[in-house]
């Protein structure tokens, strides 16, 4: 396999190999059920639960019971919403915001169309939650708030204390998908007023197929996976020992690492600078001064961003974009759209995501290879002629 | 990621063909930048012949639009111009290989800008666009396409779902609305069917002004803010001034750079189709 370098580590990331072999002796050797009476498998719960107590200090949880291992950040997030709308079932008012991801925003939609009266809170051209509008719209018949602590394609971060104080002001739940935050920038759930927070463990160097909701302490609660006493009834599926063993392993080395996002931001900034130099008609997408550390998403004019991709995978370049063509829809990004981001911009949109792993003599590889890219497939585009003048 | 022939990823990487014919006798232009992809074919004609001597493109789009639009210019050079009329889409995905299903619209763009470069030759050689004919009835009203072309799309390709007509037509493949009617089209070509007739309006100057206000109402309702919402956005009615609906857009689409396009593309179409055809919209800042 030829060199890899990884800068799409907000769709995943690298399993440690810390956490990997944490994980091992659980597949072939531990591999009791942690509900089983005898000590082989009722050991392993001791297992789980020291992991969870990993994930609640890595969130900022008051309770290690306050966390339920689910199957995914997706399943999280369902769970989150769909037991909200449950535990209230009078009231008919959800609020999201427009630029969610799909696990989300999906789920509303389908309650929108089963009679949910729903707001979709937009964001203005830097991706910044329309603060004005959302507190125009909530009411006492608000069952739930969900919105995201921060945007996976731009990075920008959600003041969710302020969304979770004006909730909680009108007796609405506040849910925050936090997929993307949490191991990227410090988070604490409980010092924001925060009830329900999805996260998965994926994104921080954890396995796949396993996530987590935080769902505090008097917060009404229904399953969403029935059939089984786990999780404390919460949900239900014997659990994924293996793969929570390796979260509170993943969380460990989060909460080290969170500490100091300096190097990663600074390599970001690198990158990011020296393209919008180098090439014309290059914009940042997002809210400058309030983004994650590691993600940065750039528009290239009159380019399309598969195009873009393709040929940075020739040079083992992972990145990935908001356009179109990539997703297999025939629209691009949501988030883009809702930007009101110009279509000649939004199609030619690529996200580059830093992890701890990332070099700087990678950053330099992409800085020296893109203007190349970029400059041969506008010379193909009909539009070139527009950028030349 | 595609799974993209090699032949595919060989035109896209090395493409022939790339550029602009000076004094071309011929100039065809499909898509723009909001669709996504968009292809300009010159190309050169023999008087005497009819035969293409020479091709060129250029290709604002994802790999295959571009492997579709390279490898086009290559099959059409040295043919006439009744030869080449003849490649359909699934000539130029097949002399590629094949394309993914979800991609099979590139190869029908290769096969309209050739449409449009051809007409542009018979017309003295003035660049045409490519587009649907003001008559034609627009099913997907997000990417422009006519039921004449979904009709063709599904006859020249077998087309049986409502997917397959999204995959190589890119109609229903934004907000979705038009699915039904997709289906019904394809329900149609099969069962060789004669269109039903259509249903009377009332012309929009005869209405009452209630009555004025109660349909445009309706129609924004049902219609357009359902889809303006889900990008943060929505519209008001202000007036209403003869056969002139005046709105306002709000929130996300308020002073959003395609705010011109939104009233056009959604809210006249919209208006036009469900309420009357002799409906204009003008927008109120």
């Amino acid at each position: 396999m030829k060199k890899v370098i990884y800068l799409d580590n907000n769709a995943t990331t690298m399993t440690a190999p810390e956490v990997v072999a944490e994980m091992l002796p659980y597949f072939s050797e531990k591999y009791g059920n942690p509900s089983s009476m005898h000590a082989f498998g009722g050991e392993n719960k001791h297992a789980v639960e020291a992991a969870r107590k990993k994930v609640a200090n890595l969130i900022g949880a008051q309770y290690a019971d306050e966390i339920i291992f689910t199957g995914s950040g997706s399943e999280a997030d369902n769970t989150a919403i769909m037991s909200a709308v449950n535990s209230f079932p009078n009231k008919k008012h959800i609020i999201t915001s427009a630029v969610e991801h799909p696990a989300v925003l999906e789920v509303f939609k389908n309650l929108q169309s089963k009679g949910w009266r729903v707001d979709y809170i937009g964001v203005d051209k830097f991706g910044v939650f329309d603060m004005e509008t959302f507190r125009s719209v909530i009411t006492k018949n608000t069952a739930l708030v969900s919105v995201m602590w921060a945007n996976s394609e731009t990075g920008t971060i959600f003041p969710v204390k302020e969304i979770a104080d004006i909730a909680k002001q009108n007796n609405a739940l506040f849910h925050t998908d936090a997929v993307q935050a949490v191991g990227k920038i410090p988070v604490s759930a409980e010092d924001s007023g925060i009830d329900m927070m999805s996260f998965s463990a994926h994104k921080i160097h954890g396995s796949k197929g396993i996530g987590g909701l935080y769902v505090k302490r008097g917060t009404r609660f229904l399953p969403l996976i029935l059939g089984g006493h786990q999780e404390k009834g919460k949900r239900a599926g014997t659990e994924n020992v293996p793969s929570i063993v390796g979260f509170g392993k993943a969380a460990e080395m989060a909460a080290a690492r969170v500490k100091d996002i300096s190097k990663i931001e600074a390599l970001r900034d690198k990158l990011e600078r020296a393209l919008v130099e180098k090439i014309p008609d290059a914009k940042v997408n997002g809210d400058q001064r309030n983004r994650l550390p590691n993600t940065s998403n750039i528009s290239f004019g009159y380019v399309e961003g598969e195009s873009i991709l393709l040929h940075l995978d020739e040079y083992g370049i992972c990145a990935s974009s908001g356009s179109a063509c990539t997703s297999g829809s025939l629209e691009p990004s949501h988030v883009l759209r809702a930007m009101c981001v110009d279509f000649s911009f939004a199609h030619g949109s690529v996200r580059f995501s830093l992890s701890d792993k990332t070099t700087e003599a990678e950053i330099d590889f992409v800085i020296e290879k893109l203007p190349g890219i970029i400059e041969k497939l506008r010379k193909i585009s009909p539009f070139g002629r527009n950028h030349a003048k | 990621m595609w799974d993209y022939t090699d032949k595919v990823k060989e035109y896209f990487k090395n493409p022939k063909n790339v550029g602009e014919i000076e004094n071309a006798d011929g100039t065809g232009q499909v898509g723009s930048l909001v669709c996504g992809d968009a292809l300009r074919l010159t190309i050169k004609v023999d008087r005497k012949t009819e035969k293409i001597s020479d091709a060129k493109f250029q290709t604002f789009g994802c790999a295959s639009a571009i492997a579709s639009s390279s490898i086009l210019t290559e099959m059409i050079k040295g043919k006439t111009l009744a030869e080449a009329s003849k490649i359909t889409n699934a000539d130029i995905a097949s002399e590629l290989g094949s394309l993914p299903e979800e991609k099979m619209h590139c190869s029908v763009m290769g096969m309209e800008a050739l449409e449009a470069a051809v007409k542009s030759y018979r017309a003295g050689g003035k660049p045409i666009v490519f587009e649907e004919d003001e008559s034609a009835k627009i099913v997907c009203k997000c990417f422009n396409v006519s039921e004449e072309t979904i009709v063709k799309a599904i006859r020249a390709n077998n087309l049986k779902t409502v997917d397959d007509v999204t995959h190589f037509t890119k109609a229903g493949g934004a907000c979705g609305r038009c699915k039904p009617d997709i289906q019904k089209i394809i329900d149609k070509v099969y069962s060789c069917e004669t269109p039903a007739a259509q249903t009377g309006k009332i012309p929009f100057g005869q209405m009452t002004v209630v009555g004025k206000i109660k349909a445009v109402e309706a129609v924004l309702e049902e219609y357009v803010r359902p889809k303006l919402n889900m990008d943060g956005g929505s519209v008001e009615l202000v007036d209403i001034e003869g056969g002139t609906v005046k709105v306002r857009l709000l929130g996300a689409c308020r002073g959003c750079a395609s705010s011109g396009g939104t009233i056009k593309m959604l809210v006249e179409r919209a208006l036009k189709e469900k309420v009357s055809n002799d409906i204009k919209v003008e927008q109120v800042i």
